[in-house]
C-alpha cells in the first residue's frame, strides 16, 4: 500500500458508523456499518468484498454523499464532505439510466446539468459512446439496448464527467460471465489511461483481486467493519481472464478467502435465522 | 379479404357493428315498419327513442344545410379545452408540489380527500351564480372534474420515481430544479397521460352539464332546448355529435401521447439488440 496516498487520499472514511431505524418496528435500530476506517489514495483501485448484506452499498452511499453517516468523518481530497460528493462518479448496481432519454442524451445529462455548451456536450458524449463501443447506438432508448450495452452507457455517463473518484457498486453483477470480463477489461483500460481513484464494491472475490491494487474484507453485518486488507501485487496491465491462472493470484485468493469464508458463513447463518 | 374477423379487417367489423346498431334502431322505431309489440301504437317508439333517419337529417341541417351548430360546438369545445388545459396545469403543479413536500401533503390530505369525494356537479349552479351563465362557469366546473384526476396521477407518478435513477441524476450534478425538469416530470408523464384520456372526457362532461344547467349557447344548451319541446330526435343528434367529438379529442390526446412516450417499451417490441 503506498503510504503517500494517505496524505492526499481521494477518499478518507474515519470511524464511520451508520445506524438505521427499522421501518416495521420503530425504536428498533439496525447498525449496518460501525467504526469503518477506509482510505482510497489518488489513482488507487480499491475493492471492498464482504458477505451479502454487510453494508457494502451503505459505505459507498456515504462516500457519494447520498447518505450522511451517523458518526464519523468523511474527507474527499482533504476536504470534509458536505452534501453530494461532486468529485465522485457513481456506477449503480441496478438500472440507473433515465429511460426517457436516449443513450446519447443519458451520457450528455451530467454535462448539461453542469451547464456546458451544446456543441461541446454533444462532441464529448459522442466521443465517450464510441469509446465504450456504442458509437452507432446513440439514438436508442435504454429499453432498446441489451443489459451489457446499458451498463456501458452508464459507464460513459459516469466517466464523461471526468470524476476524480469513481464509486462502483457491483456494476457488473447482473451481466453474464463473458460480457462481464469484457467490461472489466474495459474499465481497467480506462482506469489505466486516466489513473483515477476507484472504490469498487463486489461480492466476487475473483473480480476484486483481478482488478484492484488493494482488497478490503468487511465482516458480516450488523455493525460490519474491515477485518482484513490485502495489497494485490500482480503486474499490470492485467487481463482479468488470464490473471486468474497465475500462481500469485491463487495464493492471494486463498489468503483472502481464509478471512472471508468465516464471515460469509456467519452472514448466511444470520439470513437463515432471519427467515426462520 | 377474408370475412372472418382478423386484425386487418377489424375496422370493417367495427363499422359493420355500428351500421347494424343503427339499422336495428331504425327497424324498431320507424312507424309502420314492425307491428308495435311494446307500445300501444306505432308512433310511440319513435316518440321515445327517435328515428335514426330524422336524427341524421337533423345533424345534416346543423352542419351543412343551415350550418348553425358551429357557434354552439365552438363554445362547447372552447369550454372543454380551457377546462382541460387549466385543470391539467393546476393538477400537475399541485401534484408536483405535494409529492415533493410531504409536510404540505400531510396537512392538506384530509381537505383533498373531502373535496374529491364531494359530488362536484352540484357546484354547477353555484358557479353559475359566481361566474355568470357564460363560458367561465362551465370552465370552472370542468376544472373541478379534471383537476383531481390529474393531481392524483401526478402525485402517484412522482412518488414512484425510481430511487436509483434519482440518486444517479443527483450524482451527475442535477440541482433541485433540474431534478424536477429532467427526472420527476418525465417520470410522471406516463401517469399523467393515462389520466389525460379520462380527464379530457370529464372536461367535456363539465362543459355539457354546465350548459345543460344554465346557458344561452353550446351543444348542451341545444339539447336542453330540444328536451323542452320533447324533440327527441334533436336530443339524440346532440348526443351523437358530442360523442363523436369526445372521440376526436381522445384521439388527439392519444396521438400526442404516442409522440411523447416513444421512449416507453411496448409489449411485443423486438427491436432489442
Amino acid at each position: 500500500m503506498p503510504t503517500a496516498a494517505v496524505l492526499d487520499a481521494a477518499l478518507e472514511l474515519a470511524g464511520v458508523s451508520c445506524t438505521f431505524i427499522s421501518n416495521d418496528a420503530p425504536g428498533q435500530r439496525y447498525t449496518a456499518v460501525a467504526g469503518v476506517d477506509l482510505d482510497v489514495g489518488a489513482g488507487e483501485f480499491v475493492s471492498v468484498v464482504g458477505p451479502t448484506g454487510c453494508g457494502k452499498s451503505t459505505l459507498l452511499n456515504v462516500a457519494a454523499g447520498l447518505l450522511a453517516p451517523s458518526t464519523g468523518r468523511v474527507q474527499v481530497f482533504g476536504q470534509p464532505l458536505a452534501g453530494i460528493n461532486t468529485r465522485a462518479g457513481y456506477m449503480f448496481q441496478t438500472e440507473s439510466l433515465m429511460p426517457w432519454r436516449t443513450a446519447r442524451q443519458n451520457v450528455q445529462a451530467g454535462l448539461e446539468f453542469r451547464g456546458a455548451g451544446a456543441r461541446e456536450v454533444r462532441e464529448q458524449a459522442d466521443a465517450w459512446l464510441r469509446r465504450v463501443g456504442l458509437g452507432g447506438f446513440g439514438d436508442r432508448y435504454p429499453h432498446q439496448l441489451s443489459g451489457g450495452m446499458r451498463k456501458r452507457t452508464a459507464l460513459a455517463q459516469t466517466l464523461v464527467l471526468d470524476p476524480d473518484l469513481i464509486l462502483m457498486d457491483e456494476p457488473f453483477s447482473a451481466l453474464d460471465v463473458q460480457t462481464r470480463q469484457l467490461m472489466e477489461n474495459e474499465v481497467l483500460d480506462l482506469w489505466a489511461a486516466k489513473k483515477k481513484a476507484v472504490l469498487f464494491i463486489t461480492h466476487d472475490l475473483d473480480e476484486a483481486i483481478a482488478m484492484s491494487d488493494r482488497v478490503v474484507v468487511l465482516s458480516a453485518g450488523p455493525a460490519s467493519h474491515p477485518i482484513g486488507e490485502f495489497a494485490i501485487d500482480l503486474a499490470r496491465p492485467r487481463d482479468v481472464a488470464e490473471v486468474r491462472t497465475e500462481p500469485r493470484f491463487i495464493e492471494l485468493h486463498r489468503a483472502i478467502w481464509d478471512v472471508l469464508r468465516e464471515e460469509v458463513l456467519k452472514g448466511y447463518r444470520q439470513q437463515l435465522d432471519k427467515a426462520a | 379479404m377474408k370475412l372472418a374477423p382478423n386484425p386487418r379487417n377489424i375496422r370493417w367489423w367495427q363499422a359493420g357493428l355500428l351500421v347494424l346498431v343503427f339499422m336495428l334502431w331504425h327497424l324498431l322505431t320507424k312507424p309502420g315498419l314492425v307491428p308495435p309489440f311494446l307500445f300501444d301504437n306505432d308512433r310511440q317508439a319513435a316518440f321515445f327513442f327517435g328515428e335514426p333517419l330524422v336524427v341524421f337529417g337533423r345533424i345534416w341541417t346543423w352542419f351543412v344545410a343551415q350550418g348553425d351548430i358551429y357557434r354552439h360546438l365552438g363554445i362547447t369545445l372552447l369550454e372543454t379545452v380551457l377546462a382541460f388545459g387549466i385543470g391539467t396545469g393546476l393538477g400537475l403543479a399541485m401534484g408536483l408540489w405535494l409529492a415533493l413536500s410531504p409536510m404540505a401533503a400531510a396537512i392538506l390530505d384530509p381537505y383533498i380527500k373531502a373535496l374529491n369525494s364531494m359530488p362536484r356537479v352540484i357546484l354547477a349552479p353555484i358557479f353559475g351564480v359566481w361566474f355568470g351563465l357564460g363560458v367561465a362557469s362551465k370552465v370552472a366546473l370542468g376544472i373541478t372534474l379534471v383537476f383531481f384526476i390529474v393531481f392524483f396521477n401526478v402525485y402517484q407518478g412522482v412518488r414512484e420515481v425510481s430511487p436509483v435513477v434519482l440518486a444517479n441524476a443527483r450524482m451527475l450534478g442535477a440541482n433541485q430544479r433540474q431534478l424536477l425538469r429532467h427526472v420527476y416530470l418525465p417520470s410522471a408523464t406516463s401517469w399523467v397521460f393515462s389520466s389525460l384520456h379520462t380527464s379530457v372526457g370529464l372536461a367535456f362532461v363539465g362543459a355539457v352539464v354546465g350548459e345543460y344547467l344554465g346557458s344561452s349557447q353550446g351543444v348542451g344548451y341545444l339539447i336542453l332546448q330540444a328536451e323542452g319541446t320533447f324533440d327527441i330526435n334533436t336530443v339524440m343528434a346532440g348526443i351523437l355529435v358530442l360523442t363523436a367529438f369526445a372521440l376526436v379529442l381522445d384521439a388527439v390526446v392519444g396521438a400526442i401521447e404516442k409522440r411523447l412516450m416513444k421512449w416507453q417499451p411496448r409489449a411485443g417490441e423486438t427491436e432489442k439488440l
